[in-house]
């Protein structure tokens, strides 16, 4: 079934099977591969993208769910200037390690501080604690969101 | 990812640009510079190219998995070649053992192994373009220096850039690299500067980097399920259900044909083509759909009755009988034990662990006219194009691995079973095809870090001295072999450092593959023998911290040859932390502090962890404390502090979190649902120094880890009184 998305601004046609995972459809059907698959099952956050700029665990949602939903991915929230300072502040902090779950932690990372500009460390606790990162390169993650939101670390 | 730019540079250009990385020495008899296909652009070897706008490309030649070697190694380069690393780009070598010799992610020893070599590798093309620079102005090449990728000559004020002088420097003699000098490090301005990964940018926009990230033309994907008893047969499978699936091409059952020989370095038998189903389709998703409607049946198994539940049992009932055999002796301990002021009995045992890299084990591959090609994130490749060749019958000349960024390693890509997948399902297939395993595949078709059980006595005389120290230790193998990452060496602490010492074993056969999880053996012994070493000195009435640099002594070296021990550096490292940590300040109830140390991977660690624990038995760890002597020089502070800020929390996910268990011969977990990770709420503050001291640098990616789960289950002791004498720590054993 063929299904409209609008992907980091840009329209998008699918012709894939309505329970596909937007994960899914998103890597294999259009490239677009900065989202990524770590569980399947909405354990570990590294397939995290915005759902009209709510992070959504794209490997849980059906492409038959996204509807009118803007999907932001990690290819484009740069787009958008608290994503571009969350990229910087991770690019300046040098927090990845291996990368992988980074596009999934910055996705996170991006919403919260759209809803939360100066979080504590409560807040960034709770935002992120659904995102794994198996290098354990969360004091860098924390560090990161701190410099991106201009609080001190 | 596009195909163009994963194929350049040609392997073939890098053969006629050769310079061995197994010694420069072997280097002198291929052609050590080469003309760019642009005409534009010469290479010094196979490490480096100086393009005539002056770029500088390096090659980073082991793979990256997280560890930083594609920065800190072509750091080491850059810093003798004279150039600015804004001057610099790094590309990934493929898999050419020519070129490069052995290219590997493991043992934290690409730091070491080429400390000297790389920066000589730099050293030895700044000098080519020295005597381009002297003979263009006819003077002496002693008369010019360098700086910033520009050859300068001081007394006439001429100056001619890399760029313009590469095409005439690649002409010139090779000098013998130990003959150059190496810069004095106190004018490095790039080795010892915190640098950001060079993958960075594209990593935090989401760029295609890894494996799983590869897209080829005409690229299919292909799902790949195996036995869960592993090694069993198919002996039947619905291939036409899978193949009714919308999306789904091609489903086939997977027989391997039995090897002449085994292939060295890949793990053994479990670690080559094992039988299975391949579907293959237009999607994953459409393949892993069409799986599920597979209902393979698996043939019976020699080992499918094996459980976590036996071998435990099984371990105590032999731990408490005589041993089989005797690894190491030293003096009586059993008369020293009954001589003893003190003794302490206590049995320790800790569970296999999966390595769970958090991206999945995967591989393209692409057999066309006779020749493969594979992208594959591996810590391994060569292995990997010996294996596939021997599987698939082809010659290995035939098989071009490129290296790929690894979504993590901790060992597991050592291994190449994706790889030879790969392979085997792409030819099947005729097309390029990405195999993906699902989590549950990763999770249940590892290469577990093993196991073990420990029964150990100790004795301590009326001064506090350690006297006596018996390890039995129950491990998997089969006579006098163990199985991979199972043994033990005859000279862990504190053998040497107790005069009646004895280290026995006794193994049991197991089915399940195991092999290297990031500080192998070290990972599992640490928790043991520091926890024990706190045992005694309860039973001794000494503080923890003093009794261990008691334990130590005042040598320098203990042991000989090159398996001495160098307590003088872990004495250090033990005082650091205690300095660092404030051990001794009283702590609130419920709160503790828990040191310890290990040696691994030539590198000193000794660490202290500040951890509380609540009525309901609930650990937290407040703070962890490390101080590091991995040597004089950090080549690259960043990863070097992320590094060792990864492998603590690693650590204390082991600690708290992690158990494999096996039931009829199968792993149980298989997903992060029952294999955790720690996670951010729970991730402490981590404080690190490094000391240096007059050693060559040691790498980085492996030693932090051992010595935190031991200071993890003494602090949890100094807050309760409760000895964690197993692994996963349990709750239920510390509730108040």
């Amino acid at each position: 079934m063929a299904y409209q998305l609008t992907v980091n601004g840009k329209a998008q046609v699918v012709d894939v099977d309505p329970e596909m995972p937007l994960l899914w459809a998103l890597r294999d059907v259009l490239g677009i591969v900065g989202p990524k698959y770590g569980c399947g099952i909405g354990a570990c956050g590294a397939c995290t993208v915005h759902l009209d700029g709510t992070p959504v665990r794209s490997c849980q949602t059906p492409v038959s769910a996204v509807g009118a939903a803007k999907v932001v991915t990690i290819e484009g929230v740069g787009a958008n200037a608290i994503g571009k300072r969350v990229q910087a502040a991770w690019s300046e902090l040098d927090v990845a390690q291996c990368g992988y779950c980074q596009p999934g932690q910055i996705m996170s990372a991006t919403a919260l501080l759209a809803q939360t500009p100066r979080p504590t460390d409560a807040d960034i606790d709770a935002a992120m604690a659904g995102n794994l990162c198996r290098c354990a390169t969360y004091v860098r993650i924390r560090a990161a969101i701190k410099r991106a939101a201009g609080v001190e670390a | 990812m596009s195909l163009t730019d994963l194929e350049a540079p040609s392997r073939r250009g890098f053969l006629q640009a050769g310079l061995a990385a197994g010694g420069l020495a072997l280097s002198l008899s291929l052609p050590v510079t080469a003309r760019g296909a642009d005409g534009a652009t010469q290479s010094f070897g196979a490490y480096v190219r100086i393009g005539s706008d002056g770029l500088v490309t390096i090659v980073a030649k082991n793979p990256e998995i997280g560890q930083g070697v594609m920065t800190s190694l072509p750091m080491m380069i850059a810093e003798e070649l004279d150039v600015d690393w804004s001057q610099v780009r790094v590309r990934q070598a493929d898999n050419d053992p020519v070129a490069f010799g052995r290219q590997i992610a493991g043992g934290s020893m690409s730091t070491p192994n080429h400390w000297e070599e790389l920066r000589r590798v730099g050293a030895t093309a700044r000098a080519m373009l020295i005597d381009a620079a002297s003979q263009t102005w006819a003077c002496a090449a002693a008369e010019c220096s360098t700086a910033s990728g520009v050859v300068l000559h001081k007394a006439s004020g001429r100056k001619a850039a890399y760029g313009a002088l590469a095409a005439k420097a690649a002409a010139c003699a090779i000098p013998d690299p130990k003959t150059l000098p190496l810069k004095d490090p106190k004018a490095y301005r790039i080795i010892g500067q915190p640098i950001a990964q060079v993958d960075t940018p594209k990593i935090v926009t989401g760029q295609p980097l890894f494996g799983i990230d590869v897209r080829l033309p005409g690229m299919l994907y292909a799902a790949y399920e195996k036995a869960p008893v592993f090694g069993a047969k198919v002996a039947g499978a619905d291939l036409d259900a899978a193949r009714a699936v919308k999306g789904v091409r091609k489903a086939f059952v997977v027989d391997p044909p039995k090897l002449s020989v085994e292939v060295p370095g890949v793990g053994g038998p479990l670690g080559g083509l094992l039988p299975g189903v391949a579907v293959v389709a237009d999607n994953w998703w459409s393949a892993c759909k069409g799986r599920e409607k597979l209902d393979v049946r698996w043939a019976d198994h020699p080992t499918s009755a094996q459980s976590t539940a036996a071998f435990d049992a099984r371990a105590k009932a032999v731990g408490a009988g005589p041993p089989a055999r005797n690894l190491r002796k030293d003096g009586d301990v059993a008369a020293a034990l009954k001589g003893a002021s003190k003794t302490v009995e206590a049995a320790y045992a800790y569970p296999f662990i999966a390595h769970a890299t958090l991206e999945p084990q995967n591989c393209t591959a692409h057999f066309a006219d006779g020749k493969m090609e594979i992208w594959a994130p591996t810590q391994l490749p060569e292995p990997g194009r010996q294996l596939v060749a021997a599987t698939l019958g082809l010659k290995p000349e035939d098989i071009t691995i490129h290296m790929i960024r690894c979504g993590g390693g901790f060992g597991r890509r050592l291994v190449s079973d994706f790889m030879v997948e790969a392979a085997w399902i792409a030819r099947e297939t005729g097309r390029p095809v990405k195999l993906v395993w699902t989590r549950e595949d990763d999770i249940r078709h590892d290469f577990y870090r093993p196991g073990g059980w420990h029964f150990l006595q100790g004795g301590v005389d009326a001064s506090g001295k350690v006297t006596a120290w018996r390890d039995h230790f129950v491990t998997f193998g089969e006579g006098e072999t163990f199985v991979r990452s199972a043994n033990m060496s005859p000279n862990e602490f504190p053998a040497r450092f107790v005069p009646n010492y004895a280290l026995d074993v006794s193994v049991m056969p197991l089915g399940a593959p195991t092999g290297p999880l990031r500080a192998p053996g070290s990972n599992a012994i640490a928790f043991v023998v520091q926890s024990f070493i706190d045992e005694l000195a309860l039973a001794a009435g000494a503080d923890p911290l003093a009794f261990r640099l008691q334990l130590l002594g005042d040598q320098k070296l203990v042991g000989d040859g090159q398996g001495a021990y160098d307590a003088e550096r872990m004495r250090g490292v033990v005082k650091a932390v205690g300095e660092m940590s404030g051990w001794g300040a009283a702590q609130p109830k419920g709160t503790g502090l828990g040191c310890a140390f290990h040696y691994s991977h030539l590198g000193y660690f000794a660490e202290v962890v500040k951890a509380s624990v609540a009525a309901d038995g609930q650990v937290k760890v407040e703070k962890v404390w490390v101080a590091a002597d991995v040597g004089r020089q950090i080549v690259n502070p960043s990863g070097a502090l992320n590094q060792v800020e990864g492998s603590v929390i690693d650590g204390l996910s082991e600690a708290l979190l992690q158990k494999i268990t096996f039931e009829g011969g199968r792993t149980v977990e298989g997903n992060f649902n029952d294999f955790p990770l720690l996670r951010m709420p729970d991730a402490p503050a981590v404080e690190v120094k490094f000391l240096k001291t007059d050693y060559p640098p040691t790498g980085l990616g492996e030693p932090a880890l051992p010595p935190v789960v031991p200071a993890l289950a003494n602090a949890i002791f100094a807050a309760t009184g409760k000895r964690v004498r197993s692994l996963p720590i349990d709750p239920a054993m510390l509730k108040a």
